[in-house]
């Protein structure tokens, strides 16, 4: 078998791979490696071949294959190793890393220190446990949107979406460019869950209709999907009779939530935060495993591919001091805590050494509000949504100003 | 013989239906010196009831004395282990419980007990502190259970696979797709009808499962007839497959074996079934009320399970008989006519032994059978990567790179094990699901589909618009980019 010394090991070279590479190696760290197992760099941004990417980050409004190929191109400029269709198949917490390619075959990797940035996946049929027949013609949204913007198939000319996440906006929108028709997209909250533009662009500018507070409740069919049956939902997301309509259909596409990919991580001991499905994280975005950083959609999902990049950074950076042996004991250790209409933060537990920025979800959406950060900061928001997710920064100084070690983050009326 | 067009075929035994119980008499039978035809309706054999059940081997208990259950199914469950090691398929030997909750119920247990030990099935009871110390997840209201070592699991898609590949080791023929349509005896003969062909066979082995009171219509005997009864199977996500041991039974209820809690072969733990008396054969859908009941029992054994760690649900329907029990007979009425019908539950379990039975009938019916010398038991088993130690893994990969590539995350499955089972008769993205898992996991397919499209496109040399689910008519993906946004306007 085939060892390897690195200093950082970066499992992933999504957006987030990419940034903490980069800023593990800016800080010193010598041998960055990205493990990656595409045939490419840039994970799920290839093929979202819309644009919309880097407004924050670059002041411009790219696609995601552009956006990725800004961070290739600057890692090409450094040396930091690539191993590309490579497998990470196990992690320990000695930080020992067994991958296998075609080429090497099997690989032990010996890391200083690691970080997870393997993305996330989608919210399956079977979670959903939607009744009803198995036939073909049922995608995950981006499994579709790989067959059309990837591989160049058309699922099916004739679509409903289940769930209004982005990925099933977007792809609302380019099944019609592709010459289907989009016949229903349905949502079971009262209000689309992915991106007010998403929602104009995608759907409102197409004629394509939305219907919220709804849901599949049968999926007709037996070797190709023939229709769908929809209903209304109360408050309780149960069907309410009377409210059944059938749709015909050959494709179904189902954009209902992503769930971080914590397998790898859950078996070497990661400790996982029930709420966001991913690593619990302190303000150097380590997991309670030291050594092992996490960051990106692994961490938790984020609607914007620029704060992963923000995020990653940090995670890279600390990754890299702690293989040179720089971090230190943290003196105090302040705990996280989700206040009033804030479903989670991460960190999940900060010092007061280090500048920290924290990211959060609301459960709700609520209008003329502010944002509380332990009476250290106060911010106001003319709206928040449980689509858009939330940052603030804070200073080492305001957070040695708090009394007590917890800070809890809440939404507080006006 | 009717005047047709159709392309003649003869073979002294046609076998209808690929599931377990044709697959398994296929390979009795080609330890013989005798000519055997299997057709199989779907585009791969297994399909039927046979990949949609509980993969149980039961330990032989249950059955009721006199029937050809329990005929069929103690015996069964005996040749399990040879024959799961000469096909190299899994075989998990991991044990049957059947919990008591109250006395009545203990006293049901015990006579369970009896039933089983009289038929020489081993059997144990277990105290509540010797329950709960073997299997410390369940409910600690229980009040004990009956132990059957002997119990245990297989991927009955597998096992039908691997039969049926041993069969054709052996000399046997087979056919997909091949649905028969019409049969009719004439002139000692016997003839089958499927889309392309017309079969002319000396003896017929009906074992069409949901359909065989259909074909045996066709023959003109109506004298039983088959009850399509649903059963709804709950998977859970590998992460929680420690949460039992041994399959967990309920007391019965009266028609069916009541919702069990089920560690699969494959490592999944599994819930279900419900029983639900259907009108069509192939109703094969789930249903909220189903999951209602499924979870209510299985929670009642294993309190802790948490459905959000369900990955996936299917139905597979019960061919049961107007008799309640199995068919296993010589026609009445249709000379060199062989019924393997109304295999319901415990069927896969009986399989191996209803196919052992099968040469007796065949010889009441004037068939001459004698054993071949060169009869060959042992099949060679798939590589299965993700069971192999990280050194036998590097090793594999350097004699061959495509099992470095991981198609499947989920299962880690490697290109090199979906390309051996395209060449071991996989079809279909089912048919590569059902054999090596890619697809099975908690992302079902929605990483690894596309690959494995492109796969079976370039494999089977046919275009990627082709390739299906399940079967023509269960396209992946049915156009081409721009097919639909772009025509031709000249
Ligand atoms: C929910 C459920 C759970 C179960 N659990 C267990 C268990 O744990 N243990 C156990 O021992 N048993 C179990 N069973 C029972 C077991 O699955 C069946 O007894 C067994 O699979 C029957 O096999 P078969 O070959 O008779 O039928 P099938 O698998 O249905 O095979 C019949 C085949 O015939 C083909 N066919 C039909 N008509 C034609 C035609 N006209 N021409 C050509 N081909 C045709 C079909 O396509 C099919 O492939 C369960 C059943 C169900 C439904």
């Amino acid at each position: 078998m085939k060892q390897v010394h690195v200093d950082v090991a970066v499992i992933g070279g999504g957006p987030a791979g990419l940034a903490a590479s980069l800023a593990a190696r800016k800080e010193g760290a010598e041998r960055v490696l990205i493990i990656e197992r595409n045939t490419e760099l840039g994970g799920i941004l290839q093929q979202c071949i819309h644009h919309g990417f880097g407004l924050h980050r670059f002041k411009e409004e790219l696609t995601g294959p552009e956006y990725a190929q800004r961070f290739i191109d600057f890692i090409k400029e450094t040396d930091i190793e690539v191993m590309l269709e490579t497998m990470v198949l196990e992690v320990t917490p000695e930080r020992k890393i067994y991958a296998v390619n075609s080429e090497s075959g099997m690989l032990e990797i010996h890391a200083k220190s690691i970080v997870l940035a393997m993305g996330c996946r989608e919210r399956t049929r079977g979670a959903l446990r939607i009744p009803g027949g198995r036939p073909a013609g049922v995608y995950s949204a981006g499994t579709a949107q790989r067959y059309v913007n990837i591989d160049g198939y058309v699922p099916g000319k004739k679509a409903v979406i289940l769930g209004s996440g982005d990925i099933g906006l977007i792809m609302a929108r380019r099944f019609t460019l592709e010459g289907a028709k989009v016949e229903a997209v349905v949502e079971v909250l009262p209000y689309a869950a992915g991106l007010t533009r998403n929602v104009v662009q995608c759907l409102e500018d197409y004629d394509i209709p939305l219907y919220l507070q709804s849901t599949v409740i049968e999926i007709h069919g037996n070797k190709r999907i023939e229709a769908v049956t929809i209903a209304q939902v109360d408050e309780k997301w149960n069907p309410i009779p009377g409210t059944e309509r059938k749709i015909e259909c050959d494709t179904l596409l189902l954009s209902v939530g992503l769930v971080p990919e914590n397998e790898l991580s859950s078996q070497a001991g990661v400790a996982i935060d029930p709420i966001t499905n991913g690593p619990l994280v302190d303000d150097a975005m380590m997991t309670n495993l030291p050594g092992i950083f996490a960051c990106g959609n692994v961490l938790h999902v984020h609607d914007l591919v620029d704060n992963v990049s923000k995020e990653s950074e940090r995670a890279g950076m600390y990754a890299g001091r702690y293989a040179l042996g720089k971090s230190s004991e943290k003196a105090r250790r302040i705990k996280v805590q989700a206040g009033e209409n804030i479903r989670y933060v991460v960190p999940h537990e900060v010092s007061s050494e280090e500048p920290v920025e924290f990211f959060m979800r609301v459960q709700r959406p609520q209008d003329d509000v502010a944002l509380d950060v332990g009476g250290l900061r106060r911010i106001r928001k003319t709206s928040v949504r449980p689509s858009e997710m939330l940052d603030v920064k804070i200073t080492p100084e305001q957070l040695q100003s708090l009394e007590g070690d917890t800070l809890v983050i809440q939404i507080v009326e006006q | 013989m009717k005047v047709t067009d159709k392309q003649t075929l003869t073979a002294q035994v046609v076998i209808v239906g690929g599931g377990i119980i044709g697959t398994a008499t296929a390979r009795e039978l080609s330890r013989y010196n005798v000519d055997v035809l299997l057709l199989e309706a779907e585009a791969e054999v297994g399909w039927g009831t046979t990949k949609a059940n509980s993969g149980i081997v039961h330990g032989g208990f249950h059955e009721e004395p006199g029937t050809l259950k329990a005929k069929y199914c103690f015996p069964g469950n005996q040749m399990y282990p040879q024959l799961c090691e000469e096909l190299d398929v899994c075989f998990k030997q991991n044990g049957i419980l059947m919990v008591g909750r109250t006395p009545e119920e203990m006293e049901t247990v015990q006579e369970y007990y009896k039933r089983g030990t009289e038929r020489g099935v081993k059997l144990q009871l277990l105290s509540k502190e010797e329950l709960l110390e073997q299997e410390p997840n369940l409910d600690p209201e229980l009040a004990g259970a009956l132990y059957a070592p002997e119990g245990g699991s297989v991927m009955p898609f597998e096992l039908a696979a691997a039969l049926m590949e041993n069969a054709v080791q052996n000399g046997v023929r087979y056919e997909v797709n091949a649905k028969v349509i019409g049969a009719w005896a004439e002139g000692g003969k016997k003839y089958l009808e499927t889309a392309e062909k017309v079969i002319e066979a000396d003896y017929v082995i009906n074992a069409a499962g949901l359909f065989s009171d259909d074909l045996a219509r066709m023959f003109g005997d109506d004298y039983f007839s088959i009850r399509p009864r649903k059963g709804e199977e709950y998977i859970f996500d590998l992460s929680v497959k420690d949460m039992v041991k041994s399959t967990i039974f309920p007391v019965p209820g009266k028609i069916s074996k009541g919702i069990l809690v089920i560690p699969t072969a494959a490592g999944n733990l599994m819930m279900g079934p419900t029983g639900d008396n259907v009108d069509e054969k192939e109703d094969l859908g789930t249903s909220q009320d189903g999951f209602n009941r499924v979870f209510d029992g299985a929670k009642s054994l294993v309190p802790g399970l948490d459905p959000r760690k369900i990955i996936a649900q299917f139905a597979g329907v019960r061919a049961a008989s107007d008799r309640g029990d199995f068919i296993v007979e010589l026609s009445p009425n249709v000379p060199g006519l062989v019924h393997l019908a109304g295999i319901e539950s415990p069927g896969l379990t009986a399989a191996p032994a209803i196919a052992a039975d099968v040469p007796r009938l065949l010889r009441e019916a004037g068939l001459e059978l004698e054993e071949k010398e060169d009869f060959n038991p042992r099949r060679s088993g798939v590589i299965r990567f993700h069971t192999l130690s990280r050194e036998e893994q590097d090793k594999l990969v350097q004699e061959d790179p495509s099992f470095g590539r991981i198609i499947c995350r989920c299962e880690s499955i490697t290109e090199g094990e979906i390309v051996d089972a395209i060449h071991r008769g996989a079809r279909t993205l089912d048919g590569i699901k059902f054999r090596v898992r890619a697809g099975a996991g908690r992302c079902q397919g929605g990483f690894c589909q596309p690959f494995i499209t492109q796969i079976l496109s370039r494999e089977l040399g046919i275009p990627v618009t082709q390739v299906t689910k399940a079967g023509p008519g269960s396209e992946q993906v049915k156009y081409e980019a721009k097919e639909l946004s772009e025509q031709e306007v000249l």
